[in-house]
């Protein structure tokens, strides 16, 4: 049968960032899979260079607005590698509060747009409604919605104060409870579960030879996850419980996700509880002279910073690997083969990031049309559409 | 008025547009169109294609292999009469990314900016009081 190829791309509804794929399908199957990028690349690593340290969580945090806890994180880590000071216990539990909540927020934006491209408008908007709400928190919490400028080297910027705590704890409550409503509807729904069950299956071994991160990887059943692996912030001192699920496919990468923002609600609601009293800032001498790395687990998997100084009061290296880098890839194996209706939730399960991915670009202008993903969600949409007709369902 | 014009202004569709931003910008762009703020009150609804849009949001510091593209779409692929809004500093100024390799010109030296919202990201009611400044601006001008 003769290939065809479709691209999507570079700007498409489908995703909010810009990036280029290209589908070659036989009919209606797909049978490879190629992404182009650096509609994104900004040159951070190369901004970090010229700026102090106590300046640079300030870039990184620009590298990704949803990841805008992650990488400030692993960068402050890697600093303090090199430093090898300890950081004040109030410091910690603050730092992970904000990095909880941040993974509520982040995994209740990928539920709403993979409701979307399913073409369930009405999971969409009732999960940003109830994203809102944990928005309101962080704001109460960091002065900030998105961008929260808390973490410096050495400890945060910003205490929590202890009157907003009851105001806080009120409000992750009330996520709780609609959240629950939510979980029972979106997870016993019977469309969504033909339309999610056995599609885009990332197998075990697949996961681990492609070394996918978080969420993409426990899904497929490999427990790995920083937070476990190597505790660092308040992950040892207060209880949770790592999700992991067995078979790979979109469905179970919805489950783990779904899952895991009770988890963080409720290490959060912990760490507010105990939270310790004492200071916020270790006030960091000089740096050394040295290297370090920092790891935090992001809400789509191991962010990892690398970070050289030679101890001037600017960094001589800084290297970034998101999770998106790791997980971009598996879509070779779990896109290949599947239907082209199925191919956008596909794409969108690993919850890519790819403002996070783009560390270096490569430009390659070939003379390739572009359309735009409209057609794409148009069919995942009316595929859910007939499967709600044979079943009888409106 | 011309009709196209009076139609445009009772309903703009916009299409977003990012030129390499860090997420934020277009995640508050997303959320106008939520519950909370629920642009679609004043008739303002996403357009699937650029091909259907009346007003670009354009996101993000330009970067050389966007800036390219963008203004392909903006001379070839948007209808007139167009509207372009640039949303946050970067595509305002380049904010952060101004010392950038890759960043070499601000959004208005590539494209026509016809309006402009500042902030990191601006908040929703920013991007809100930004568009319907907008839709003013061109009825006071007809
Ligand atoms: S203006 Fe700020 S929030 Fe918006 S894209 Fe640029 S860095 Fe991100």
């Amino acid at each position: 049968m003769a290939k065809t190829i479709i691209p999507i791309g570079p700007f498409h509804p489908l995703q909010e960032e810009p990036e280029y794929f290209s589908l070659t399908v036989e009919g209606e199957t797909v049978v490879d899979v190629d992404v182009e990028l650096g509609y994104n690349h900004r040159g951070i690593e190369k901004l970090s260079e010229s700026k102090t340290y106590d300046q640079v969580p300030f870039v990184v945090e620009r590298i990704c607005g949803i990841c805008s806890t992650s990488h400030p994180y692993a960068y402050v880590k890697a600093v303090e590698d090199i430093s090898g000071c300890t950081i004040p216990e109030r410091a910690e539990y603050i730092r992970t509060i904000i990095a909880e909540g941040e993974r509520i927020h982040s995994h209740l934006l990928w539920l709403g747009l993979a409701g979307h491209f399913l073409g369930y408008n009405t999971v969409y908007m009732w999960v940003w409604k109830l994203r809102e709400e944990i928005l309101d928190v962080m704001e109460i919490l960091s002065g900030n919605r998105n961008n929260y400028a808390m973490f410096k080297p050495g400890g945060v910027r910003r205490d929590i104060r202890e009157e907003d705590i009851p105001f806080v704890i009120k409000k992750i409550d009330s996520i709780v409870k609609t959240l629950d409503m939510l979980k029972k509807a979106i997870l016993d729904d019977p469309v969504l579960h033909a339309r999610l069950k056995g599609i885009g299956i990332l197998k075990r071994e697949d996961a681990i030879d492609y070394s996918a991160l978080g969420p993409t990887s426990r899904a497929s059943g490999v427990a790995k996850d920083v937070r476990k692996d190597a505790p660092y912030g308040a992950y040892d001192k207060v209880e949770w419980k790592m999700i992991v699920t067995e078979k790979g496919d979109v469905f179970d990468k919805v489950v783990v996700r779904v899952l895991e923002v009770f988890e963080s609600i409720s290490i959060m609601k912990s760490c507010l509880l105990s939270l310790p009293k004492g200071p916020i800032d270790a006030n960091l001498a000089d740096i050394v002279p040295g290297e370090g790395i920092g790891v935090h687990e992001a809400p789509r998997g191991e962010t990892f910073h690398y970070v050289r100084s030679d101890g001037s009061n600017r960094p001589t290296r800084h290297k970034v690997r998101a999770p998106t880098f790791m997980n971009l890839p598996t879509c070779k194996s779990t896109v290949i083969g599947a239907a082209i209706a199925d191919a956008a939730i596909i794409l969108a399960s690993i919850d890519p990031c790819y403002c996070c991915t783009e560390r270096l670009a490569v430009c390659r202008i070939d003379g390739k049309r572009m359309m735009n993903g409209g057609e794409l969600i148009r069919l995942s949409v009316e595929k859910t559409e007939k499967l709600k007709k044979e079943m009888g369902r409106r | 008025m011309s009709i196209t014009l009076n139609a445009l202004l009772k309903s703009p569709w916009v299409f977003h547009l990012s030129s390499g931003s860090c997420n934020n910008c277009d995640i508050e762009v997303l959320d106008c169109l939520t519950p909370r703020f629920d642009v679609e009150r004043f008739g303002i609804k996403l357009a699937g294609s650029i091909r259907h849009a009346d007003v670009l949001l354009v996101t993000g510091s330009c970067n050389r292999k966007s800036s390219a593209r963008i203004r392909k779409i903006y001379e070839d692929h948007v209808p007139r009469p167009c509207v372009v809004v640039a949303i946050g500093e970067c595509s305002l100024s380049r904010g952060l990314f101004i010392d950038s390799y890759n960043c070499p010109l601000p959004l208005d030296r590539i494209i026509p900016v016809n309006v402009y919202i500042p902030g990191c990201p601006p908040k929703p009611e920013a991007i809100i009081a930004g568009v319907v400044k907008l839709i003013q601006r061109l009825k006071a001008s007809v």
